[in-house]
């Protein structure tokens, strides 16, 4: 069944079978990839992306259910909060392989949208479904309080 | 069989046989944008080489110019600078760091670098980016190349001047004559590939004060795309009429397909095809694809529900009996008796029973995998007898000489591009996935990329060994000690490639055989393991285990002799000296470098051990349920020490209020990025110590996802983490992988000074990943 989704603005229509994960249509049916796989089962946040601003695993959520609602990806998030901890990131060099950075961009926009000014607890609340391999975590805490001070 | 890298770390091709040698032969390529100038670095022996064409440059291919075999640095006429980067990216920058070395020699402006990504092939020399290598065994062969191009340039414009070079300077990309006038580099590098390539002798590097980018901390070359989802990494490869593709692997290794019914998977919307894929050969598991049956769809997921769907009866085959917790029973009993020894020194037996006191303790790791957030993905296009792979791959040229063989093609008609990494950690060395990708699509006749879902990376990896150690330890009445016993036994790596039933020198060699203590009477020996999963590298590699092992025991005889475990572990290095292993028998590869080149300095590692000490105001006095513990070691040639806090509550949590580490890793190319690695590399090494545990019931593994394969989460990371770079003017060591070993031990080290609970058995963590309190306070 067609389905039209509005995502980063766009409006795409997509045909995939019903219960097919947003992560799959975003990556193989639109060819976004900059919203990635780590898990499948909403426990890494590799996939994560805002729907109406709220962050979301895309891996557990079907894409028949975010008809109507604003879908935004990395690809697409480029608001003040976003190009504050993309300074910050780049500022601190937070990323090492870089391949769940999305997702901790996706999760830390969100954070700061609604909490200008995030304590430890905080961003840990906010962050720790986001794995990284990597362990590039202190620098990601320092970031984003980076960035909170330029928002 | 194919065998491969029984010896994975083992020595690395000398430097100098890849140095520039070839001096008849000419890197000239015409390109569509103006001349560009191809340097060869080893003595060609291909008619019809690659050239920059063959990869994703617009360049044509040149076929009747012989550019040589080992292409790395290309220059146009209007001044762009092309270096080719032969080693993968996963997160380390190599990218950036190789760049670095090349750039600085060749003296050219940083902004007008372009840097392509070179495929599998030998003429980029080593290209397999494991055992933190990239620096260590490449930083003169990197320069070598560029201060090579920076004087054939020079020599160009002279002859165009009609002068001699040594009225010639230059600089970022310019050449000029003593008497004012300039050329660019563009502008006589079509010259300049007319001119034989100079003998290495006839090259000088810069000195070190002369340094631009070496030392220097220069932006990532990857990071404005990453934070714009823009890098394109092995599982984000999308090729025109691609197909996508699952496996369900065999639940044990070297299981087979009984029977199958697909019915229900074919039925699922959007899965095309199902196939059995071609089973491995022989008794070794080496890189082959495991087996099994393949779902093929027109996206990820149609092939991850149809996998569902399928209906297999499997055939467990021989490594069915394998369960873990009576293996992990067997290995300790090993453990407990005689080995083959591999380390003799004095004698250990007269003297732990003349000993005032002695200690023996017997320590566990368990299997861990390296989950990497990318699992392993490639995608494969045919074309007749010749098959293009993409892959986040740690070794191209493996993928394609295993792609080769087991297709049975020639080498030649396998194309390997490496894509970005999503990590490596020594998973993305063996390109079983590759091979997949390759068989599936000569099958299906379309191009098909494998994903890895997290349940086939946790189950069927190549995972790191599970270890039982024992130690034993004498101390006279000063608290001196008298002797070291270190048993160790894991099954080996070598057994993913042959008949291997016992730990090689290799694996021995990284934290047992080349122990630094100053101690009179020594043995280490190693027993017997049969492997039923498939070992492989994880990050820093039998360190891991071996580490926590003597960095544990040196802490406990510290305690046993009531003194500061610092000031015992300087005190159990001894003097200032150079080690010679092969005094005692051992056979101590020193991670492939030169012992001469390398030696291993106790000067460097008591430095780096003082030197954390210092940063973590050793000595302090702590907050309740806090504690301190140290650790040091050597490991791919870099010294790194590691002092941690940790704070335990009252429920057993853990909390890190701050990390300090000390790394010496002789010259250091990009500063700020070792901090990154020691950071990662300590993380990752904790991490694996309070919850890593992969376990296998009846073969088969236990863990399935991220629930329940247990890794570090920001709410659990270190508030503070500190690094300091030793000053050294030393060749370099690695830096990715050194920071792992010392990370385990002084974590074991601090809860102890924390709760006196000494945790012998990794993962440290129990229920509900907390502590057993019950036991605070027991030895």
């Amino acid at each position: 069944m067609a389905i039209t989704l509005k995502i980063n603005g766009n409006t795409k229509t997509v045909t995939a079978p019903e219960g097919t994960p947003l992560l799959w249509v975003l990556r193989d049916h639109l060819g976004m990839t900059g919203t990635k796989f780590g898990c499948g089962v909403a426990q890494c946040g590799a996939c994560t992306v805002h729907v109406d601003g709220t962050p979301i695993r895309s891996c557990i959520t079907a894409h028949e259910d975010v008809e109507d609602t604003e879908i935004v990806t990395i690809e697409g998030a480029n608001g003040k909060v976003t190009e504050a901890i993309r300074s910050a990131w780049e500022e601190l060099a937070v990323p090492q392989c870089g391949y769940c950075q999305a997702g901790q961009i996706m999760s830390a926009t969100a954070l700061l949208e609604t909490n200008k000014n995030p304590t430890d607890e905080d961003i840990d609340a906010a962050m720790t479904g986001n794995i990284c391999r990597c362990a590039t975590y202190v620098r990601i805490r320092k970031a984003i309080k980076e960035a909170a001070k330029t928002v | 069989m194919f065998m491969h890298l029984a010896k994975p770390l083992a020595p690395q091709p000398n430097l100098k046989t890849l140095q520039i040698s070839n001096l008849s032969r000419r890197g000239f390529i015409r390109g569509t944008t103006g001349f560009t100038l191809g340097l060869s670095l080893v003595a060609c022996t291909q008619n019809k080489p690659e050239t920059l064409a063959q990869d994703a440059s617009p360049i044509p291919d040149n076929s009747n110019v012989d550019v040589g075999p080992l292409v790395l640095i290309s220059i146009a006429a209007d001044g762009r600078t092309q270096i080719t980067n032969p080693r993968s990216e996963m997160g380390q920058q190599v990218i950036t760091t190789v760049a670095q070395m090349i750039a600085d020699e060749l003296d050219v402006p940083w902004d007008d670098l372009v840097i392509k990504q070179a495929v599998g092939d030998k003429k980029y020399g080593d290209q397999n980016t494991d055992g933190s290598t990239s620096v260590r065994n490449h930083f003169t062969r990197f320069r070598m190349a560029g201060a090579s191009m920076r004087q054939m340039l020079t020599q160009a414009a002279a002859n165009q001047w009609d002068v001699d070079i040594s009225e010639c300077s230059s600089e970022l990309g310019v050449i000029t004559h003593s008497s004012g006038k300039t050329l660019t580099y563009g502008d006589v590098a079509e010259a300049a590939g007319k001119l034989d390539v100079p003998a290495e002798d006839d090259v000088t590097l810069k000195p070190r004060s002369e340094w631009r980018y070496i030392g220097k901390d220069k932006p990532s070359y990857t990071i404005s795309d990453v934070i714009r989802g823009k890098g394109t990494f092995g599982i984000d490869v999308k090729v025109p009429d691609m197909l996508y593709a699952v496996i369900a692997h065999p639940p044990t290794l070297f299981g087979k397909v009984k029977s199958l019914d697909d019915t229900a998977a074919l039925a699922v919307p959007g899965v095309t095809q199902v196939i059995k894929m071609k089973e491995p050969e022989g008794e070794a598991p080496s890189f082959q694809q495991l087996g099994g049956v393949a779902v093929i769809g027109t996206d990820t997921w149609a092939a991850i529900q149809g996998r569902e769907a399928l209906e297999i009866d499997w055939d467990a085959g021989p490594n069915a009996s394998y369960n873990s917790k009576a293996y992990a029973k067997e290995l300790a009993a090993t453990a407990r008796k005689t080995g083959e020894n591999k380390l003799k020194r004095g004698d250990v037996a007269a003297a732990l029973k003349s000993s005032a006191k002695t200690i023996s303790a017997d320590y566990y790791a368990a299997h861990l995998s390296q989950s990497p957030m990318e699992p392993p993905a490639a995608t494969a296009r045919w074309d007749g007898d010749t098959v293009e792979c993409w892959a986040c791959t740690q070794n191209p040229q493996a993928a394609r000489s295993t792609v080769a063989q087991i297709c049975g093609v020639p080498e030649e008609n396998v194309t390997v591009h490496v894509t970005l990494l999503g990590g490596g950690f020594g998973r993305k060395s063996k390109p079983d996935y590759v091979v997949e990708a390759a068989l599936i699509a000569r099958e299906v006749g379309k191009p098909v990329k494998v994903t890895w879902t997290r349940e086939d990376d946790v189950q069927h990896g190549y995972f790191h060994a599970v270890s039982a150690q024992h130690m034993q330890g004498g101390l006279d009445a000063y608290g001196n000690v008298t002797a070291v016993l270190h048993r160790t036994v894991f099954p080996s790596i070598n057994s993913t490639f042959g008949p291997a039933v016992q730990g090689s020198d290799f694996e021995l060699s990284l934290g047992a055989t080349d122990n630094p203590w100053d101690v009179p009477n020594m043995a280490v020996e190693v027993g017997k393991a049969k492997s039923h999963i498939r070992i492989g590298w994880l990050r820093s590699v039998a360190n891991v285990y071996h580490v926590f092992a003597n960095q544990s025991f040196a802490a406990e005889l510290a305690h046993a002799a009531e003194i500061d475990q610092k000031d015992f572990l300087i005190d159990l290095i001894g003097p200032d000296r150079q080690i010679d292993f092969s005094k005692d028998g051992v056979t101590y590869p020193n991670y492939g470098a030169s012992i001469e080149e390398h030696p291993v300095d106790t000067k460097r590692l008591k430095a780096v051990l003082n030197k954390a000490a210092a940063m973590a105001k050793w000595g302090r006095d702590v907050p309740k349920g806090h504690g301190l513990g140290i650790a040091v070691h050597r490991s791919f040639l870099s010294y790194v020490a590691t002092a941690i806090e940790v704070a335990v509550d009252s429920d057993g949590n853990i909390t890190f209020p701050g990390i300090w580490c000390a790394v010496d890793a002789g010259t250091v190319v990009s500063p700020d990025n070792t901090k990154s690695q020691m950071e990662g590399g300590t993380l990752f090494g904790i991490s694996n110590a309070l919850y890593g545990e992969i376990t296998a019931t009846n073969g088969v593994v236990d863990q399935v996802n991220f629930p329940d394969w247990r890794v570090m989460r920001m709410a659990e990371s270190p508030h503070v983490f500190e690094t300091h770079i030793m000053e050294s003017d030393a060749p370099p060591g690695g830096v990715g992988e050194p920071g792992t070993p010392p990370a385990a031990p002084a974590l074991a080290n601090a809860i102890f000074a924390a709760t006196g609970q000494r945790l012998r058995s990794m993962p440290l963590l129990g229920q509900n990943d907390r502590l057993d309190m019950s036991k605070v306070g027991e030895g």
